[in-house]
């Protein structure tokens, strides 16, 4: 399997998701070969192998242009330095190590996730005739917010989808993206939606209100808390969430946005709430993560997830597990799966507007909205991901080998 | 011996069904049924339209012409008065067609609250106001007095029986439900506990849903139903019987069951096979009463009604949201009614059909059967929004126009 990242050193859902699956995977008897592109402990990890296709940290492994800094650099010998300077030159070192893994290694299967790691999929399919899986999260689309994007990227993404010999999407709008922006058959694409972990969460947490007094402070005189957890890039649809809320606030006063993440965007989006008269009513946060993350979750009664464009989108599950209402825009994949939610196209301020106010106004929509999602949401196990792919696989196999 | 007869029953019914009606609408439009576009099946019209020519358009000619060829055949109507209203402004022709079929004499219409509401449940005076209010409109449109009563959803209780007997009514409709019947049959005549003068018609459910919700469904193990076979099952429940009653939405003729399942032809072809026996008729439901003796007393201290597998009013009354709703729309009622404004009145009792509340069912989400949820709402969450949104505004009219009630829902 071949992924970009793992927890604790993972950057988003991405991560995550490879955990879940692979050790779903592992339990049904899948023996993995997990490859990262840098050197680290993974101290809860013991279903798998992890392989490490460079020495560099994992905050190294987008490239050290980023960093811009001589320190970072001493622990890599000469070449090492030139080479893995920036995020082309880890790929290429990632496939250069695949190239060497499945020498001596031939995989029953290859199963890469995303456009990081397609290059490697594709060259160890070349090398073993084993199938290739391609398991798209997100696609160059998504992460340009609706644009184009960069084409290298998109020439990749290509490449590996026509060279796969299955394809897993996250949902159906990602499905749909695979089909029309790149030409894809629909009969070669499976949709696999993911799940949440909820032992993950259990465990020893308790919601600290001191983490967010203000705002324990503003509930107790009435207010509603509309919260979102995200990167702030024109991806997510913050701007029209920004003014959806400002036209609810002018219906209905006892509203607080809570906006936790952190991003291109940030400044713009501060400048805007200020624009409405609003400053007052929308707290920055800054990325957060761990406790602090959950703490959102829990300070807040309505997560919105805004986006443009989402695959799937975790972070509206985690924040229903911490009892959150739910309003996700229709180009959010995880939407696909959940009912008792509110629905908006991500254009559409007024109907957001009201749906904010009317969860604020009516105890009734908001317990309703909160009691129903979670007889939803326990539904979704990683098992069943699992077992999806192994049929996959199968499926793959007997193509290939036919 | 009197002749076996069958008792059809149909229900002619649609709602005003609320558009998306937005927080930003409150206090400053009152159009609450008036949907702007036509693509969604929140526009009243474009229901209306297009129900009449699947189902009422073809359902009534096929009625009057069975009721031409056979002496024997008779039916009986419930027609709402929020159906009348939208006949009268989109399908005329329609309605004059339903007019026709009472003139034949042998087309009883049935009793009901004019907006097909759950007022029992929440005010005997609102209610009865609303049963008098239908018994005029179908005076004022077909020119008949309603002697038998049915309640929305075919609702029913041991004290909806009483009210209904002491009201004067001859007789009332409720569902044959087997835990209530035990071992005895829902083909026969029988008193509601604690009434004098009044005769109970039970819903044979099994006939009656084998059209209204199997005939096309290619799964069913007796799938295609041909009129023969079907006979053959009516025939075989007149033996423990006299009466077999057959209660069902109008709406499953073309409607519900589409055309192209050949019910039309079917239903057609059926009443002409059960007449071809001389002992076989049609009563209507007044005649169903009149010519039987009860068979036994029945007690529903329960309500029971002819929804889902409970039996129950659980997916009008299930959840919080359903509560809330009504609760606030009841809860105006003196100081709507105070005001004798006639079109907040009229406006008030359209929220109340029982539509409103159904389309906020979350019932089905929570058990995972997400297709049988049926609505023009994108969820329940929605049509519970906009219905809210529109309480609202009923309530800055009483507040703004008639300095009465609080703004505060």
């Amino acid at each position: 399997m071949l992924g970009w990242e793992l927890p604790p050193h993972n950057s988003g859902g991405l991560g995550v998701a490879c955990y879940h699956m692979a050790k779903a995977l592992a339990l049904k008897g899948a023996e993995i070969d997990f490859v990262v592109p840098y050197s680290a402990e993974h101290p809860n990890i013991d279903f798998m192998k992890i392989h490490s296709a460079t020495k560099l940290s994992p905050l190294e492994r987008y490239g050290l242009g980023a960093y811009d800094s001589k320190h970072l650099l001493k622990h890599l010998d000469g070449e090492d330095a030139s080479d893995l300077k920036d995020m082309r030159g880890v790929q290429q070192r990632y496939v250069r190590f695949v190239e060497r893994l499945v020498e001596d290694n031939v995989p029953d299967v290859i199963h890469a996730h995303d456009w990081l790691t397609m290059e490697a999929g594709m060259r160890a399919k070349e090398l073993t005739d084993a199938p290739l899986i391609v398991h798209v999260h997100a696609t160059e689309f998504d992460r340009a917010g609706g644009a184009d994007g960069n084409p290298l990227v998109h020439d990749i993404e290509y490449n590996g989808l026509m060279m796969a010999d299955r394809i897993i999407a996250v949902s159906n709008i990602t499905k749909n993206i695979i089909i029309s922006k790149y030409g894809i058959p629909a009969d070669k694409i499976e949709v696999v939606h993911n799940a949440i972990d909820l032992d993950s969460f259990d465990g020893d947490y308790e919601y600290d209100r001191r983490t967010y007094n203000y705002l324990e402070a503003l509930k107790s005189e009435g207010y509603t808390i509309v919260s979102t957890v995200t990167r702030f890039t024109v991806q997510k649809g913050l701007d029209q969430l920004v003014r959806a809320f400002a036209k609810a606030t002018e219906k209905y006063d006892k509203l607080a946005l809570l906006l936790a993440g952190d991003g291109e965007q940030r400044n713009e989006l501060i400048e805007l709430a200020a624009s409405f008269g609003i400053a007052d009513k929308v707290f920055f946060t800054g990325f957060v993560r761990g406790k602090q993350l959950r703490d959102a979750y829990s300070v807040s009664d309505v997560f919105v997830m805004s986006s443009v464009s989402e695959p799937f989108g975790l972070t509206a599950l985690e924040a229903a597990h911490h009892g959150n209402a739910l309003i996700i825009s229709k180009t959010s994949g995880v939407g696909e799966v959940l009912h008792s939610i509110f629905r908006y196209d991500f254009w559409d301020i007024n109907r957001l507007a009201d749906q904010l106010v009317g969860i604020a106004t009516s105890s009734a929509l908001q317990s309703s909205l909160k009691d129903n999602i979670k007889q939803e949401y326990s539904r979704f196990s990683w098992n069943d991901v699992a077992e999806r792919c192994l049929s996959t696989y199968r499926a793959a196999r007997e193509r290939v080998y036919a | 011996m009197s002749k076996k007869g069958v008792v059809l029953y149909l229900h002619v019914h649609q709602p005003l069904r609320v558009r998306n009606y937005t927080v930003f609408d409150v206090a400053t439009n009152h159009d609450y049924f008036d949907e702007s576009s036509y693509d969604t099946d929140r526009n009243n019209e474009k229901v209306m339209r297009k129900v009449a020519d699947k189902s009422y358009r073809p359902m009534n000619s096929l009625l009057e012409r069975l009721l031409a060829e056979n002496p024997e055949f008779r039916l009986s109507l419930s027609i709402t008065g929020t159906f009348i209203e939208q006949a009268e402004k989109w399908a005329p022709d329609v309605l004059e067609s339903f007019q026709r079929l009472v003139k034949t004499g042998r087309v009883e219409i049935v009793a009901e609250t004019y907006y097909h509401s759950l007022a029992f449940f929440y005010s005997r005076d609102e209610f009865e106001r609303q049963v008098r209010a239908h018994q005029d409109k179908i005076r004022e449109v077909f020119g008949v007095e309603t002697k038998v009563f049915r309640n929305t959803e075919l609702a029913y209780n041991d004290e909806l029986g009483k009210w209904a007997d002491d009201f004067g009514f001859k007789g009332i409709l409720a569902e044959g439900w087997d835990p209530i019947l035990g071992w005895r049959s829902p083909n026969f005549l029988y008193r509601p506990v604690n009434t004098k003068n009044i005769g109970l018609l039970l819903k044979n459910y099994r006939l009656s849903d084998d059209l209204a919700f199997r005939f096309g469904n290619r799964a069913w193990k007796e799938w295609p139903l041909t009129s023969e076979k079907y006979n053959e099952w009516v025939k075989a429940a007149s033996y423990d019987g006299d009466l077999i009653n057959l209660f069902m939405d109008y709406e499953t003729f073309g409607e519900h069951q589409w055309e192209d399942t050949g019910i039309f032809d079917f239903f057609g072809a059926w009443v002409n096979e059960w007449l071809k026996d001389e002992n076989h008729t049609f009563y209507t439901v007044s005649e169903a009463v009149a010519s039987n003796e009860p068979a036994g007393e029945i007690s529903m201290p329960n309500t029971v009604t002819w929804a889902d597998t409970e039996r129950d009013l659980t997916a009008w009354l299930g959840n919080a949201m359903q509560h809330e709703a009504l609760g606030h729309l009841y809860a105006m009622e003196d100081h709507i009614l105070r005001t004798g404004d006639v079109d907040l009145i009229a406006d008030w009792r359209r929220l109340q059909t029982s539509d409103h509340v159904y389309y906020m069912c979350t019932k089905w989400f929570t058990d995972g059967d997400v297709h049988a949820y049926f609505s023009p709402y994108e969820s329940p969450y929605d049509a519970f929004l906009y219905f809210i949104n529109a309480v609202r505004d009923l309530r800055y009219r009483l507040h703004e126009d008639h300095h009465s009630g609080g703004l505060n829902v």
